[in-house]
């Protein structure tokens, strides 16, 4: 950002003796810039018992280069944990958003803290979104006590209670019940606020889905239920799994609202429709049209349900970061080399991240015992052989 | 002993004329009722238009109910945590777990019920009647039958700091929820390093009862013994019923209460003032010197009545009420087998994986050395419970077969 400022000032020398028109370049500084810029979403929005919202979405400088940023950091963020599991650092499960970034992003955009994001196992990006630090990823990750769950989560286990982020789910389709249950606590609570219960193409066919989807309508819970519809349920393609693959359309007497994905300021203007929508008349259904580049997880190629060129091809048409990078460009509200360098920068926190999370140690083997009840029930616990690990649990 | 059943029938029949019942109906007019819920009803017997539901009191039974009551009216008398020095009050069972849930809700505005039919119907076993007239339906909330979904949302209420109790119309329907018991409620106070505690109570009859069949005859504990971090506990007489409850509500553990659908019926004189039974206790019902009988829920009765037999043939029973069925209570256990150096276990689950096989390791990994002869493990068969009666009883645990074995122990 200093960058700008030095630039702008001496030009602005230079610039008083060009004509007006150019005047434009004459630029305050970026990070702060808030004003208004109205940006038409590429795809119009497709609705289901409801009115959809309008294609132009306001923004502003701030905001898109903040969208820039945040979807930079979590795409390097998911090609560093790649690295790390290919490296064996990551055991297990690792399931990667990348390409999907704008829905985390757009959502964040949209909300406040006080909402509730609830989500499935593809949650590395919604964590960071919802305030979660690199550190606390990478540490988790590698299963180290820096992580957000002390690493005895794992990779689909990140939680983060303070800014209302519900984790983290293994099981797909369970947290949509959960999710439910959140607004449930918050139309209990009457505090204006609603939840976003995430889930994929594949977690959509699943009864429990159907059955909150009943109890939120039936209770007017103000619950946003949002497909993440990445078109793949693992190796099945959508229509191998689903006899209507219009999830939007699923929710019957429930609205909903079908939107592109790979657009964050569609998803901004679609998730702020929703609260509203939410607040007033109950669920609503938002089916994010998305894709992801990786495979189901770090062990499936995910090439072989589906062709190189379908995926190079969504990146070179649809990659959601290279779409703000032209409007930043094609609005000028930042250069080239600007762009470049904030993808240096976060490619070094990146790394400063991981080189932290490597130097943080594994749990301490009390921690086996730990947390397994709320205050431990004053009882003694041992491992197998009743020798090794003990802990006195107070 | 014949008092003692007249209370029972006196109660009874109270509730088919209470006035209650009159408003019962009342709201069944307004609300559209289907069709009588057959899958899920226990063996009501009464006639529907007047909407009064009395549970497993067909003739046939009747005599078989004379013999639990006597164990109740037997310890009423001997128990010293049942009277205290104040007069209390005499109430049933499920008014015990009523006026237990009532007290939390008044008590703490996060506790809310949910349930299929808990609100206007009034709880299927009465548990929870009255509750939504005076709370409202955000606070008892009628489900649709989702056993899956509800519970999960109980979980997702836990979650943020609200305290639900989830009713499972009968525990066997939670085997629907087994997803939702075992990965969320029990695992996520792990697998988020701490952040979220579930303060949720599940609660729900469960057990053999009346010929209600294979798939209402379940005893879900043995299945659910074995998910970490959830905790299990089983009332058996009013007192602890009303204890375990607002103890279960209070907890910040998830909670699994076991209620049993013969139980419901007994009364009991309880405290006024308010008082809560340790969740992680074991209830010493009678002390004795030459056999630990440790048995939970129904059986207790049964072995109850076996011990006067035995009493009468010159034997000292120790019996044990273990009431914390996940953990253990070794602490009373222990101190029992170390006193007797034999233990009994009488309890309803089936053989294969119960409570009863779980206990036998502990105690066997624990205390072996203070044993003189192996423990002995008396439990239900390992079939579907089938719906004859006669088959019926002779998948559970009968008195006389407890008293055999206490022979046996003892020779």
């Amino acid at each position: 950002m200093a960058l700008s400022y030095l630039r702008s000032s001496s030009s602005r020398s230079a610039n008083l003796l060009r004509p007006l028109s150019s005047a434009a370049s004459l630029r305050r500084p970026i990070s702060t810039d808030t004003t208004p810029i109205t940006i038409e979403t590429s795809v119009p929005f497709t609705s289901h018992q409801c009115e959809a919202p309008s294609r132009s979405v306001e923004t502003n400088p701030s905001e898109l280069l903040t969208f820039f940023r945040d979807m930079a950091l979590m795409r390097r963020m998911e090609i560093a944990a790649d690295s790390l599991y290919k490296a064996k650092l990551i055991r297990g499960f690792c399931h990667l958003y990348d390409g999907q970034e704008a829905v985390a992003v757009g959502m964040e955009a949209a909300i406040t803290k006080k909402d509730c994001i609830i989500t499935a196992y593809r949650d590395h990006c919604t964590f960071v979104g919802r305030g979660g630090t690199l550190l606390e990823v990478f540490a988790e990750l590698m299963g180290r006590q820096a992580g957000c769950s002390k690493g005895k989560g794992g990779s689909m286990h990140f939680y983060k209670k303070d800014s209302n982020f519900y984790g983290g789910h293994g099981i797909v389709g369970a947290q949509v019940p959960l999710g439910c249950g959140l607004a449930f606590a918050q139309k209990y609570s009457k505090d204006e606020s609603v939840t976003f219960a995430l889930y994929g193409d594949g977690a959509a066919n699943q009864g429990q889905l159907f059955e909150a989807l009943n109890i939120s309508a039936l209770w007017d819970l103000p619950a946003i239920l949002v497909c993440e519809n990445n078109h793949y349920g693992m190796g099945t393609a959508e229509w191998r799994a689903a006899k209507s693959p219009a999830y939007y359309k699923r929710g019957d007497y429930v609205p909903g609202l079908k939107v592109d994905g790979m657009d964050a300021l569609a998803v901004k203007q679609a998730c702020k429709f929703a609260k509203e929508h939410a607040l007033k008349n109950g669920p609503i259904i938002l089916e994010m049209d998305t894709y992801r580049y990786h495979g189901h997880s770090m062990s499936d190629p995910g090439s072989t349900y589906r062709t190189r060129d379908e995926i190079s091809g969504v990146r070179q048409e649809r990659d959601p970061i290279e779409r703000v990078r032209k409007l930043i460009l094609s609005h000028d509200l930042a250069t080239e080399k600007e762009l470049k360098d904030i993808e240096k920068e976060v490619r070094k926190e990146v790394d400063d991240a991981i080189a932290q999370a490597k130097e943080s140690p594994m749990p301490e083997p009390s921690e086996l015992f730990s947390n397994v009840y709320a205050k431990g029930l004053g009882a003694e616990s041992f491992g197998a052989d009743r020798k090794e690990l003990r802990a006195t649990l107070a | 002993m014949a008092t003692g059943f007249h209370g029972v029938g006196a109660a009874v029949a109270a509730l088919s004329s209470s006035p209650s019942n009159s408003f019962d109906s009342k709201k069944l007019l307004c609300s559209p009722r289907r069709s009588f819920p057959v899958r899920k009803g226990a063996s009501f017997v009464a006639d529907r238009s007047d909407g009064s539901v009395n549970l497993d009191l067909n003739p046939k039974a009747r005599r078989a109910q004379q013999l639990i009551v006597n164990a109740v009216a037997n310890k009423a008398d001997s128990s010293p945590a049942s009277s205290s020095s104040k007069p209390g009050h005499e109430l049933l069972l499920f008014e015990a777990l009523r006026e237990g849930l009532e007290e939390e809700m008044d008590r703490d505005p996060r506790v809310c019920v949910m349930g299929e039919d808990v609100g206007h119907y009034g709880g299927s076993y009465k548990v929870t009647r009255g509750l939504a007239e005076k709370f409202g339906d955000l606070r008892v909330l009628d489900t649709p039958i989702a056993e899956n979904s509800f519970t999960g949302m109980g979980i997702g209420a836990a979650m943020t700091g609200l305290r639900p109790v989830v009713e499972g119309m009968n525990m066997g329907f939670l085997l629907l929820a087994f997803n939702q018991i075992s990965n969320n409620c029990g695992m996520l106070h792990y697998t988020s390093g701490g952040q979220f505690t579930i303060p949720i109570v599940i609660r729900g009859p469960g057990g053999v009862g009346r010929q209600l069949g294979a798939e209402h005859s379940q005893r879900l504990e043995s299945y659910f013994q074995s998910i970490p971090g959830i905790q299990m506990v089983a009332c058996s007489t009013p007192y602890n019923a009303k204890g375990l409850m607002k103890a279960a509500i209070r907890s910040e553990n998830p909670v699994i209460l076991f209620e049993h659908v013969l139980l419901y019926n007994l009364k009991e004189r309880i405290p006024d003032e308010d008082y809560i039974c340790n969740l992680e206790e074991a209830e010493m019902v009678r002390p004795g010197e030459h056999v630990t009988i440790l048995t939970y829920s129904r059986m207790r009765y049964h072995v109850m009545q076996a011990a006067k037999t035995l009493v009468n043939k010159g034997y000292d029973p120790e019996v044990i009420d273990i009431r914390s069925l996940k953990p253990f209570d070794l602490h009373t256990i222990g101190n029992s087998v170390k006193k007797t150096h034999r233990v009994l276990i009488v309890e309803e689950c089936m053989r294969t994986g119960g409570i009863g096989a779980s206990l036998t390791a502990a105690i066997t990994e624990n205390f072996h050395d203070y044993l003189d002869t192996p423990i002995m493990c008396l439990s239900s068969q390992d079939v579907p419970t089938p719906y004859a009666g006669t088959l019926e009883e002779w998948t559970v645990v009968q008195p006389a077969q407890i008293v055999t074995a206490v022979e046996q122990l003892c020779k």
